[in-house]
């Protein structure tokens, strides 16, 4: 049938909107059971966390959690889940290219076309994002010397409503459908003339409401870093993961509203008829296109640039040297930060903007390679001349260096706009991102969870085998996404459901070989978690400093207290702890004990949970247009937000006393760790 | 007639590292020398990375541990300046390659120029040859060594048209009437399709260039006018209408103005044409 004709005629009921028993799809299995697994899962594990009486525990210490660290935490367990959900798409995909040559293979295109569509939305939007967000919120109060984020109660709404779009989106996976139309929904197919389905609108609703959750949280993070630092940490003392979340949060505090504005005035053409980017009535699709792009090309550096913070970290602890060109560090973040602003066209020079603009947009594109180039040679020479020890985040890092150059070229390559009107949208293209984005944020983010774990829980992660799961995650990569480079460069254009030329599909069969091995890769990885924790023991970080770190958050215990530090430290140098480290080491005697004050913590809130679920409701029913449940989730939403604002109590105290108890196992730590003699309690 | 191309079907899978005429041949030099200027850099640039990691390496006692080596102004000035120098170099190639190649500017040649009129379709392609009169679906007849003047245009969602061989794509959308000039220099039988996506049967959009001698051509035009349909506005609508085509149609003769209509119609489709009569260009 036409999509001309295939406007929906069906009828809306009062109570459950478009939402009908045959919404369903009863006829697919493969959603169904997947879905049936998921599912199935969830309930076994709450099931058995009831039994256990593990249910209290779960809502006081983690569900009700402001606490920046927790929340960090479960930012990165949510993105760590999706990325199983986005990497079984990845698989799907593979595997369909890998037999579709002169054939239908097993996946019908509008199956076919959901999945690509849900694993670009996925990875970016509640993978990559949720990973960046939740290490910027563990580290950067403690690598500030802070207690918390500035705003901690907005910080757990943040990160509900984050996780109410992730959950939006696996519900499309059985009730109706995922968009069809690629990751960025390009109108006019994403108009109701062309996509009268409800897959647009899940996209929609759970990219707003995430939406919102990623700019409150750069909102909070921002005020974070400019009004809370460590007393003497002036802003050429922060760690350089300091510098770049910064970087990142502004990023997203000028970008994110573009992408809410334009997604609203798509939202508009779909529920009310307006004609912002429609085909007829003096839409104009190709405004559609520059805001998205606007928003999208800072996107790109809203996650990378945190990346650049953690390999910053991680090379210059385990070279055993400083971060080299430490200020040239600064500028070449602030740069990109701005130059991210002015390269958006560079993803449309085919629509035909004519030689001028699309010279200047190639050039300013390639212009960030320079900074970015700085980048690379300043973690080249902090290696020089360093102590180098290969521990995981070490290997993720120099994997890092050698693959995100390779991807950083083939971007410039991308950026001559004659070379892009024969490779834009092709296969070339789709290796080059995920070779800068795998290569560049999902190292990164594997980077810094080696390299963060024990002072999360505690205790390090097991070496071997997050080792193995290195080796087999980088040679998946290259045998998954090199053979994409040779497809584009064969004329392969991307989102082909099946293909006719006989030439291709060899290639794509390596391809689909690599992502067997970047899946043997993430059994690694789940089996180093299981046997991190069986031998949580032997692993233990006892000192709060397992790997002889300079930064701020390896002076309190692992994992630290709720507050953090019981007295804030004083910065006197751009490395805070190595500097304090280095002193005693010099006079065998740990810092003066602090004169330890009472201070106030916020106290637990459920008022995330409460708006994030009030907000999944409201967004399902917009997405069926169940009107009454509409105003019920907004209404839910807005009291829990009344209720929380008139709150009686806030914080609670913890006294001098309580700080100094605890302050002192973790100075005996130190003592013992620089093999000082103990202190008398005074 | 046309059997010579199809001969040579199998070299149909040579990607855009075949060029098949100037404007290919164009992307591909500026694609290659792009390519070498950066490897100049880059390939150093990861040797250095594994050298210094496995020289510095904790184990090893002759490299020397230097923790105070933090700074140099020597090195910050070339971090800064070696990349700084390539990007001039390759912003100097983007510069003057983006308006030598760009899309819009017609061909330089002494041979008559041949316009072709394309419509992106609901999973198909639709070429009008205004000054032949005729029409094709899904396969392209050009003739080898005379600039084709394309007008691209969109009577549904976004597509891309691309033949990798010819070289530069352009987008094909609704409302917008977008110009784009290639050519082929030798015969033979290229791969033609959408590189944007456009939905359903986005995989089945694909098309055939026969490119032909200039004689072989004007024999193919002349023979067209004797077959098929005409391609009047009730026609172009079931055509619009229709998912796919199994085979590749030829319309005898066209509706004057009917790309025009297209682009002033903003993609919608043009049912005003049906009242319009059945004119041709005979």
């Amino acid at each position: 049938m036409s999509r001309l004709q295939s406007v929906e005629t069906g009828q809306i009921s009062p109570i459950f909107g478009k939402l009908r028993w045959d919404s369903i799809p009863f006829s697919e299995p493969l959603p169904l059971v997947a879905a049936g697994l998921v599912g199935a899962v969830v309930l076994a594990t709450l099931g058995w966390a009831w039994k256990r009486g593990y249910m209290p525990y779960l809502w006081k210490e983690w569900i009700t959690s402001v606490d920046h660290k927790k929340i960090g935490i479960m930012y990165c367990a949510m993105a760590a889940v999706m990325l199983l959900r986005g990497f079984s798409d990845a698989l799907l995909m593979r595997s369909q290219q890998a037999i579709a040559y002169n054939s239908p293979g097993y996946l019908p295109p509008e199956h076919y076309d959901q999945i690509f569509s849900a694993h670009g939305t996925i990875m970016i939007f509640f993978v990559a994002m949720p990973f960046m967000i939740g290490l910027m919120n563990f580290v950067l109060p403690l690598q500030l010397g802070i207690r918390d984020v500035a705003f901690p109660t907005l910080n757990s709404v943040s990160f509900w409503l984050t996780a109410a779009g992730a959950l939006l989106v696996n519900v499309s996976l059985v009730v109706g459908e995922f968009a069809k139309t690629g990751w960025v929904v390009y109108p006019p197919l994403s108009e109701l003339r062309f996509s009268p389905g409800v897959g647009v609108d899940y996209y929609l609703w759970a990219l707003q409401i995430s939406g919102v959750g990623t700019l409150l949280s750069g909102v909070n993070l921002v005020t974070t870093i400019l009004k809370m630092r460590a007393p003497g940490m002036g802003y050429t003392r922060m760690p350089m993961f300091c510098w770049t979340s910064l970087a990142t949060n502004l990023l997203i505090v000028a970008a994110f509203p573009i992408l809410t504005a334009t997604l609203a005035m798509l939202t508009l053409d779909r529920y009310l008829g307006f004609h912002f980017f429609t085909n007829e009535a003096g839409g104009n699709q190709m405004m559609f296109v520059n805001l998205i792009w606007a928003w999208g090309h800072p996107e790109v550096y809203i996650l990378i640039l945190p990346a650049f913070g953690i390999f910053s970290e991680v090379v210059s602890t385990f070279s055993g040297k400083p971060l080299f060109g430490y200020r040239s560090m600064i500028l070449a973040t602030m740069v990109i930060c701005l130059l991210s602003f002015m390269v958006w066209l560079h993803h449309f020079f085919t629509m035909g903007a004519g030689a001028d603009v699309n010279g200047f947009f190639g050039i300013t594109t390639m212009i960030i390679a320079v900074p970015t180039g700085v980048k690379v040679f300043n973690w080249l020479f902090t290696m020089y001349g360093g102590r180098i020890r290969f521990t995981t985040p070490m290997l993720w890092s120099i994997g890092f260096m050698v693959t995100f150059v390779i991807g950083g070229m083939t971007g410039v390559l991308l950026a001559v706009p004659p070379a892009d009107f024969v490779l834009h949208n092709s296969v070339f293209l789709v290796a080059h991102f995920h070779n800068v984005i795998i290569g560049g944020v999902l190292f990164g983010a594997f980077a810094g969870t080696t390299y963060w774990w024990p002072k999360a829980f505690g205790f390090t992660l097991d070496e071997t085998w997050g080792k193995r799961a290195f080796w087999f995650w980088i040679t998946g990569f290259y045998l998954a996404f090199m053979p994409l480079y040779v497809l584009g460069l064969m004329g392969m254009t991307r989102r082909l459901q099946h293909y006719d030329v006989p030439g291709w599909q060899p290639w794509l069969i390596a391809a689909g070989g690599g992502a067997l091995l970047i899946l043997c890769g993430i059994a690694c990885q789940i089996r180093m978690i299981w046997v991190s924790i069986r031998n949580r023991e032997h692993l233990v970080d006892a000192s709060g400093d397992p790997w002889d770190g300079r930064t701020l958050e390896w002076i309190t215990s692992s994992p630290p207290p709720a507050f953090n530090f019981a007295a804030l430290p004083h910065v006197e140098g751009e490395e805070a702890y190595w500097d304090i480290k280095s002193s005693a080491r010099d006079r065998r005697q740990l810092s003066d004990l602090p004169d330890y004050d009472h201070f106030e913590m916020p106290r637990n809130s459920p008022t995330g949970i409460v708006t994030a679920f009030f907000a999944t409701a409201m967004g399902f029913a917009l997405v069926w247009h169940i009107w009454w449940l509409v105003i019920l989730g907004f209404l839910g939403a807005w009291a829990t937000f009344v209720v929380f604002a008139w709150r009686d109590e806030a914080e609670y105290q913890v006294t001098a006393e309580e700080a100094e108890a605890i302050d002192r196992d973790r100075r005996e730590a130190k003592a013992r760790l620089l093999d000082i003699p103990m202190e008398r309690p005074a | 007639m046309l059997a010579a191309p199809l001969l040579v079907l199998h070299g149909c899978s040579s990607g855009i590292l075949d060029p098949a005429g100037p404007v290919a041949a164009g992307n591909k030099t500026v694609l290659v020398n792009a390519l070498i200027i950066m490897l100049g850099i880059v390939v150093p640039t990861i040797l250095a990375t594994l050298a210094f990691a496995w020289w510095f390496r904790a184990g090893n006692a002759r490299a020397k541990f230097r923790p105070d080596f933090t700074y140099s102004g020597k090195i910050e000035l070339l971090v800064w300046s070696v990349p700084a120098l390539v990007i001039i170099f390759l912003a100097g190639l983007t510069w003057t390659s983006s308006h030598a190649l760009a899309p819009e500017k017609p061909l330089e040649s002494r041979v008559r120029p041949v316009t072709v009129q394309v419509i992106a379709l609901d999973w198909k392609w639709l070429f009008i040859y205004p000054e032949q009169g005729i029409a094709t679906v899904n396969r392209l007849v050009v003739p080898v060594g005379t600039p084709i003047n394309f007008r691209i245009t969109s009577g549904t969602v976004m597509n891309s048209f691309f033949v990798p061989q010819l070289g530069s794509q352009i987008y094909a959308m609704s409302g917008m009437d977008s110009k784009l000039h290639l050519q082929a220099d030798r015969p033979g039988r290229y791969r033609g399709l959408s590189a944007h996506y456009s939905g359903e049967h986005f995989a089945d959009m694909t098309f055939f260039v026969d490119a032909v001698p200039p004689a072989a051509f004007q024999r193919w035009a002349a023979s067209a006018h004797g077959q098929g349909p005409v391609l009047d506005g009730p026609t172009f609508l079931r055509l619009a209408e229709a998912d796919s085509l199994a085979q590749p149609v030829t319309f005898r003769a066209v509706m004057p103005r009917l790309y025009d209509r297209i682009v002033a119609n903003g993609g919608a489709p043009v049912r005003e044409t049906a009242k319009s009569g059945r004119e041709s260009k005979h």
